[in-house]
């Protein structure tokens, strides 16, 4: 394995890191001024580091993948998928956020500053390394570099008390579960004497220690924080509510992919050979992530802490493919991510299009009520998210969880699946509440008209994507999942 | 024979030095004897062939963190005669967890007497046969882990630039110098050459 081979398969992470740096260098020259050209270049970056990923999603020499430097970094369809998406996410996050905060600024001046997009980009090399890591280093660095961009992220707005509120609350927990993560990989590597996935594997092969069990917890532990599963969930509402909605579109999406890609990567290439172990911590926070999504969720009054909730609801039915712990699970959580991308992004897109006469950014469900009469595009796209949020038939949000509820029938969680199909009941509530609201509700004229442009092409392009015509594209989805999550059971 | 008596004298040193970190009333002085206390365990790190911590001692601890120290304890006004007087109140406190941790090190050292953990087995040593230890270290951060080690370089610029992001404002009232301005000036515009007549004052 050459250095020359290595660097080409890093090439996603090394186009995002180089242009981070030369973004840096002007946006400290230019000042605040240059902040749409640093905004554009980095979306151009963006694009450039997904053409790679794209093809090595597409190009048939690259269907075995490929280790780079000595067995720390892996390309495969796994990955590039993964990757794709997160780009996306990244993408659409920097688009959206130019307007917000300009609104959010002062009345002279914008609070878009260069360093928002470029903060954007170095968070995104993070992520890239988290879903290509297959060794406990670059895993760790991923995730560090990833989480440290975050927490600036959730504190940008730094006049603003929740943004900082945000921004520290997230930076304390995030540090802790840092430190668990931590903990549980030292145990790991004392009791297998190797960071390598696949060494880890094999020294599962011959049993499993209490040590090694232990790091094998504390792993999991630092994990379900990350995509807040439900005993690490109690940052999420706050963080959400908090942060700038831009930022709060970038968490709900794309670290959200990345560190759910991380867990899958280590609950099956790591710890393939001790399923039992995993199983039942995961069908544990699986059902704790759906029940105290939905229930959660009941009270709310702001639309941003009540998608917060709906996103701990979803990381749970996404886990109960991972509970699955086969091939056909793995394939389903892939279909579900992207759906979830998809929903996710339309949905807090739509929230930032709320604003009212005063150019403020209207958070209360309550003033939303109406919404059908004053803008019925934009009511008409919430409520496709919505529907398709809970699950319910005829849009595509339905076909995700149906193939997650399969794959756990298959293996023989039958009562797994029949409790998150009970639960996701309970969930259904509060999505249609906020229909009955948007159409039912005698109307609170808060929400004036938008002209932004780039706001509306996301919503209709997320909303068609979710709405019943998605189902066109299940063959295309289901055959790049089925690759995907081929790539990731090569052991097996 | 040397390395007898240099051992004895940097740990008797750094013994002392611990000593008066604690002992001494100044706080400046505490973090000076630290920094003796520093040099001291690097010399002691050196004399058993770890020249890569002893370089690491006192680059990081001496030169950042005890540094850092110093500079707390010289910007702080801290009113050390009202922490003092707290003392009596906090002792039994005190005692306690110095209890506790004389427990802890008797379990400890009971504990290692009764024989190890089954851990792994020790990987193999990826460093060059016969390389000293900053030889080895260096010629695998720039070779194995070189995309590691260049990450952790940009985590370090994500942190410099979160926090210039986060606290870096402009001022108002303040007058910075203009220095291009304050070097044009000429002494023609700032001067009048006056001839006062005698018994009369200068109108200015």
């Amino acid at each position: 394995m050459s250095v020359g081979n290595s660097l080409y398969l890093v090439a996603p992470e090394i186009i995002l890191g180089a242009s981070g740096l030369l973004l840096l260098l002007i946006g400290a020259w230019g000042g605040f001024k240059s902040s749409r050209l640093v905004s554009i270049l980095a979306v151009a970056a963006l694009f450039a580091a997904s053409a790679v990923a794209f093809e090595f999603l597409t190009n048939p020499s690259f269907a075995d993948g490929g280790d780079a430097f000595f067995g720390q970094y892996r390309v495969d369809k796994f990955s590039a998928l993964t990757k794709l998406l997160i780009y996306i996410s990244a993408i659409v996050s920097i688009i959206i956020a130019p307007r917000f905060f300009e609104n959010a600024g002062s009345r002279r001046t914008s609070a878009m500053r260069p360093e928002y997009p470029v903060l954007i980009l170095f968070a995104s090399v993070g992520m890239g390394m988290m879903v290509s890591a297959v060794d406990l280093m670059t895993l760790y660095i991923g995730l560090e570099l990833n989480s440290l961009a975050a927490y600036v992220l959730a504190s940008f707005l730094r006049n603003d008390e929740r943004s900082a509120e945000a921004g520290l609350k997230y930076f304390v927990l995030g540090a802790l579960a840092s430190g668990i993560l931590l903990f549980g990989m030292s145990l790991l590597y004392g009791f297998t004497g190797t960071t390598s996935f696949n060494g880890i594997n094999q020294a599962f092969e011959g049993g499993l220690s209490t040590g090694a069990l232990f790091g094998l917890i504390f792993v999991l532990a630092g994990m379900a924080f990350k995509i807040s599963a439900v005993p690490f969930h109690m940052w999420t509402p706050d963080v959400y509510e908090g942060a700038p909605t831009p930022v709060t579109t970038f968490f709900a999406t794309a670290p959200k992919v990345a560190a759910l890609a991380l867990t899958m990567r280590l609950a099956i290439e790591a710890f393939g050979s001790q399923v039992a172990a995993w199983q039942q911590i995961i069908i544990f926070i699986a059902l704790a992530s759906i029940v105290v999504g939905a229930a959660g969720a009941i009270g709310q009054t702001n639309i941003k802490r009540l998608l917060a909730y709906s996103s701990i609801n979803n990381v749970g039915f996404i886990l109960i493919g991972l509970a699955a712990a086969n091939q056909a699970g793995a394939s389903a959580m892939l279909v579900y991510l992207m759906i979830y991308v998809a929903m996710t992004l339309g949905s807090f897109v739509a929230v930032l299009d709320l604003r009212d006469a005063d150019g403020n950014q209207v958070e209360e469900i309550s003033s939303l009520a109406g919404l059908s009469k004053s803008r019925p595009a934009l009511a008409a796209a919430m409520a496709i998210f919505m529907f398709s949020l809970a699950g319910i038939p005829p849009l595509f949000g339905f076909w995700g969880k149906f193939l997650v509820f399969e794959a756990a029938v298959k293996a023989d969680l039958i009562l797994l699946a029949a409790l998150g199909i009970a639960a996701s009941v309970i969930g259904a509530f509060y999505y249609l509440k906020v229909i009955k609201v948007m159409y039912f509700d005698e109307p609170a004229d808060v929400v004036v008209k938008s002209d932004s442009k780039s706001h509306a092409i996301i919503i209709a392009l997320c909303a068609l994507f979710v709405s019943p015509l998605g189902y066109l594209l299940i063959p295309v989805l289901g055959n790049i999942a089925d690759q995907a999550a081929a790539a990731l059971f090569w052991a097996f | 024979m040397i390395q007898v008596f240099t051992f004895y004298l940097f740990a008797t040193l750094l013994i002392a030095s611990g000593a008066f970190t604690i002992f001494s009333r100044n706080p400046v002085h505490s973090v000076l004897w630290l920094i003796l206390a520093f040099f001291n365990a690097a010399g002691l790190m050196v004399l058993v062939g770890a020249e890569f911590i002893a370089m690491l001692l006192v680059i990081v601890y001496v030169g950042a963190v005890a540094v850092l120290f110093l500079f707390v304890v010289m910007m702080l006004d801290i009113d050390f005669a009202e922490l003092r007087a707290g003392f009596m109140k906090n002792v039994p406190l005190g005692i306690l967890l110095a209890i506790i941790f004389v427990c802890e090190l008797i379990f400890g050292i009971g504990a290692y007497r009764a024989g190890k953990i089954e851990l792994a087995d020790a990987p193999v040593n990826p460093a060059r046969e016969g390389a000293s230890n900053i030889e080895a270290v260096g010629e695998l951060l720039y070779t194995k882990y070189i995309f590691l080690f260049e990450t952790a370089g940009i985590i370090l610029l994500v942190a410099m630039v979160g926090a210039i992001v986060l606290t870096n404002r402009k001022r108002a009232g303040v007058r910075p110098q203009k220095v291009a301005d304050q070097v044009a000036r000429r002494p023609e515009d700032a001067t009048r050459n006056m001839q006062p007549e005698v018994g009369k004052g200068v109108e200015l």
